[in-house]
């Protein structure tokens, strides 16, 4: 881009919005917002935070047992894929900032594609879990709490059988609610990406690219406390 | 950790017109990928971390390293994925009010919750 050419489009860039006084401006203005935004879901998922350290405390040994029962190789697989996730989607930004336009798409693909797999993981560690609940009368192994839960799976009776569905329903609510945001958050970095295909971005403007690299993050975030806080209790 | 590659720096013009000149930039910050890179190795090594110290039984001392190496990490993705570190002091100001309002709820639903009997037994 020549000086005169750049300092055109400072005047008059076509993303500048006109209640703005200039790119600057308008990118901290989105980024604030998109900040407080990401406060509140760490109060809306902090309450379920406080639920889970509430019964926890209540609730050692059944939460402990809980735990036992979900796979922790998976988890760990599945950490290790989502902050792979983290790392293509800060690589998706750096691109973008640093004015190497095809390789943006490319990366929130990647990203997509990690998103992806942790997904196909969760639905298959869903899948056993849920399964049993359905079909024949016996619901051997159902982890779905409720009446056909299946406490015999876990070697509890009494009391625990009914605190350790206190766990699960606070393992499939806050992984849900993860997945959820996974889910919500994928179509958006396909848009992105479409957009950043079509050459929308450079490195005076690429807002979206960052704002949902931002979600992105928190997203990861979640996951980084919810591994070990339901995979990893007490000794494995 | 905020090294800059050549072709990333800001635009130099060759005949030293001053920078007044240059068009409204972003001040966002961009940081070599080999930073990226290295944060996303600490952040595998955690990982790894977290799961082996949580094979052994070290008493209340595995919860503690579970929520220290979590920190850890969310602190490492805040910083340098989300760019924390060279983000304005409002959004510094929006993270720090969020993590203290999280506090809020989780002393207060403790306080409240540990200080009494339970379970909580119904009259008659």
């Amino acid at each position: 881009m020549s000086e005169l050419a750049a300092h055109a489009s400072a005047a008059h860039h076509p993303a500048l919005q006109h209640q703005f006084t200039n790119l600057e401006q308008q990118r901290e203005a989105s980024s604030l917002g998109m900040w407080v935004f990401i406060a509140q879901e760490v109060l809306f998922f902090g309450g379920l935070f406080a639920t889970y350290t509430v019964y926890r405390f209540l609730y050692p040994e059944a939460f402990s047992v809980g735990s036992h029962h979900l796979s922790f190789k998976i988890g760990f697989f599945n950490t290790l894929v989502l902050i792979a996730s983290s790392l293509t989607m800060a690589m998706g930004v750096y691109s973008a900032a640093s004015g190497k336009k095809n390789r943006v798409a490319g990366f929130i693909l990647a990203t997509i594609l990690l998103g992806s797999v942790f997904l196909g993981v969760k639905y298959f560690e869903y899948g056993e879990k849920i399964r049993p609940c359905f079909g024949d009368g016996t619901h051997t192994g159902c982890l779905v709490p409720g009446h056909r839960f299946d406490a015999s799976a876990l070697h509890l009776e009494g009391d625990s059988a009914g605190h350790v569905q206190i766990f699960f329903s606070l393992y499939f609510g806050m992984t849900g609610l993860h997945a959820l945001h996974m889910i919500i958050g994928i179509p958006i970095l396909l848009l992105i990406a479409w957009w950043s295909w079509q050459g929308r971005y450079s490195p005076e403007y690429h807002t979206p690219v960052e704002l949902v690299g931002l979600y992105w993050h928190f997203v990861d975030i979640v996951w980084i406390f919810l591994f070990p806080l339901l995979y990893l209790i007490g000794s494995h | 950790m905020s090294e800059q590659l050549p072709s990333e720096s800001q635009p130099t013009h060759p005949r030293g017109h001053a920078p007044e000149n240059q068009p409204a930039h972003p001040r966002g910050h961009v940081v070599s990928w080999k930073v990226y890179l290295a944060v996303f190795l600490v952040l595998c090594a955690l990982t790894v971390i977290t799961v082996q110290v949580a094979g052994h039984d070290f008493g209340p001392f595995n919860l503690v390293v579970a929520l220290g190496v979590a920190i850890t990490k969310a602190t490492l993705v805040v910083l340098y994925f989300m760019h924390a570190r060279y983000s304005e002091k409002l959004t510094h100001v929006v993270i720090a009010s969020s993590l203290a309002f999280f506090v809020i709820l989780v002393f207060l639903l403790l306080a409240d919750y540990l200080s009494r009997p339970w379970p909580l037994v119904a009259a008659g």
